[in-house]
């Protein structure tokens, strides 16, 4: 897949991954579009990757709100124009601290799966349509080992990425041949807000940085075209050639 | 015939009454037939045009309540659009009352420091203006989908939602109403036309308003409309009739394209941005499009008059007879009619 010009929706891109992401992809050429809840943190992120000559824009948008797709969709085709590669980077952890199935709120579950699986699933749906018909485009999930390991307390937040790890394969499946691909990437422990939240007694010099998982993506994104269909690799398995 | 009033919950649950007009006969089919009705190396066109929210409510600085209808992007902060008074989606279009005292200069305020100033008024309505958003590039967006909605029809039940208005392949916003008779078109339907043979290709036409209000105004519609063919469609169309495939048209739209397209250039279509006014009538010679994919028009809408391109009044008169009779449904939400014409 090429990156250059490339038109790129990322959702939570204003922190995170997310943010390093768009930086990353920005910086080679791509013109990314961030989603995100926070005007200010979304605002500053933009004016990141601007400041370094990139071409980038904000909306402020919840995943989860079923009103927010199509505005989500349409904006960013009006500001970029049709959607080459779609990033699903948004997940909440469900409650925190992390709590055991049992303790875990029903209302607390059905957000996590709103916001990790029934949003990119809309998202996808908006978006994997227009890309079906021009025969060319990307989704890409960000996942997370918890979608196959079952660690205790991360319930809300490992269901949903196991079953987005399956809205993946059965996307590919549907619309092989199309020239859609969809993968999901499993970035690895990083120093972040989220990682954080999760395990607030974790060593941050035991976790990775966003911008080398970022730098890793990016290399799963140009390489997207030999890889199968479905796929679910994690990025530490992807060198980066410099 | 009865209007739809609702869309349907499945998108691919319309009936479909396919007109040959060489034979001059006419079936009862669904669309889900149309894998079986088109052959390999036929090609459709769609228009990829997303519907954007166009329609948003404002008031003046005297608490007037106007309507703004946006009809076609000029670019930067500025548009073209219909105003109306005050009323509502409810009240038929034609019955809604020109906006109190806007002029050139007055500020429609639209949301939270977002609002409209007219910057000219059409010497053929006042309903018809130039505007210009207090926003501009992605703020300007921002506001459009914060406040807008999508343009709303009286003879439906309930509000429209955004998506409600978007065919499965949609993409960039440029269409002020759906292309509707896109609409139908379930990815089930495209992927087994696409493994029968069948090419799929497409355009981006801005699809305009379809009432003002105005009657004069109403008159003079389609207004002119930009588009956009990319370089594979035209191969697609080139390669379809080379090999002796037909090409049909997903809507009035796409055959205003291609053909104005073609018009401009000698009858070839060629890649690129492009404007057009083109009325289709019983008059004009289809250069490129073999059939058309499109609603049930009765033979008083303007629709109908460019069928007649297609097909003769009596088949096309009988066929809309029949479909009456039939219970077939009219309107953006309604069932279609696939025309295949007497030269293709």
């Amino acid at each position: 897949m090429n990156i250059r010009n490339a038109a790129v929706l990322i959702t939570g891109g204003s922190r995170g991954l997310g943010r390093a992401l768009a930086k990353a992809l920005a910086s080679q050429g791509a013109r990314v579009v961030l989603v995100a809840r926070g005007q200010e943190e979304l605002n500053e992120a933009v004016a990141d990757i601007e400041r370094e000559g990139g071409e980038a824009y904000g909306i402020v948008a919840d995943i989860a709100d079923k009103n927010a797709i199509y505005t989500i969709a349409g904006e960013a085709a009006a500001l970029v124009g049709p959607i080459d590669i779609l990033i699903q980077n948004a997940s909440t952890l469900g409650p925190v601290p992390l709590q055991l199935l049992l303790d875990t709120d029903c209302e607390d579950f059905e957000r996590a799966l709103q916001v990790n699986l029934v949003g990119p699933f809309r998202l996808a749906k908006a978006i994997a349509g227009s890309m079906a018909l021009r025969e060319t485009g990307l989704v890409l999930s960000i996942t997370s080992d918890a979608s196959v390991e079952a660690y205790s307390r991360w319930g809300a937040y490992s269901v949903s990425k196991a079953a987005l790890d399956h809205l993946t394969r059965i996307f590919a499946a549907e619309l092989d041949d199309t020239g859609v691909r969809f993968i999901n990437v499993d970035p690895g422990d990083m120093d972040t807000r989220m990682h954080a939240e999760a395990i607030p007694d974790a060593d941050p010099s035991t976790l990775g940085r966003p911008e080398d998982a970022a730098a890793r993506i990016v290399e799963i994104i140009r390489r997207s075209d030999q890889i199968r269909n479905g796929a679910r690799l994690t990025a530490a398995q992807m060198e980066v050639l410099r | 015939m009865i209007a739809a009033k609702e869309p349907s919950a499945r998108r691919d649950a319309a009936r479909m009454l396919v007109l040959d007009a060489r034979a001059r006969n006419f079936k009862d089919f669904t669309v889900s037939d149309l894998p079986n009705l088109l052959c390999p190396g036929d090609l459709l066109v769609v228009n990829d045009a997303a519907t954007l929210p166009a329609s948003l409510t404002s008031r003046t600085s005297s608490g007037a309540s106007v309507e703004i209808r946006l009809v076609r992007y000029l670019g930067g902060s500025d548009w073209r659009a219909v105003l109306m008074g005050a009323g509502d989606w409810r009240t038929p279009t034609e019955l809604r009352d020109p906006p109190e005292n806007v002029a050139v200069g007055t500020v429609l305020a639209i949301g939270d420091a977002f609002s409209a100033e007219i910057i000219s008024v059409s010497a053929e309505s006042e309903r018809l203006v130039n505007l210009s958003f207090s926003r501009t590039g992605a703020e300007m967006w921002n506001g459009i989908y914060a406040y807008g909605k999508p343009i709303q029809y009286s003879y439906l039940k309930h509000d429209l939602a955004a998506w409600s208005v978007q065919t499965a392949y949609a993409s960039r916003p440029w269409a002020v109403e759906m292309p509707s008779a896109g609409r139908p078109l379930s990815w089930q339907i495209l992927l087994e036309l696409k493994r029968r043979g069948v090419r799929i290709a497409r355009l981006t036409h801005a699809a305009g308003i379809s009432a003002t209000g105005d009657e004069d105004l109403d008159a003079a519609l389609p207004f002119a409309e930009r588009f956009e063919i990319p370089e594979e469609t035209v191969k697609a169309i080139e390669a379809t009739h080379a090999r002796g495939g037909r090409v049909i048209a997903v809507g009035t739209t796409v055959v205003r394209a291609i053909e104005g397209a073609a018009r401009e250039h000698n009858a070839h279509v060629t890649a690129g941005a492009g404007e057009t006014d083109l009325v289709i009538d019983r008059k004009f010679g289809l250069r490129i499009v073999d059939g058309i994919l499109t609603g049930v028009h009765d033979p008083a809408q303007s629709h109908f008059r460019l069928l007649r391109a297609f097909a003769d009044e009596t088949t096309l008169r009988r066929a809309w007879r029949h479909a009456t009779d039939e219970g077939y449904l009219c309107h953006e939400f309604g069932d279609l009619c696939l025309i295949l014409a007497e030269h293709g």
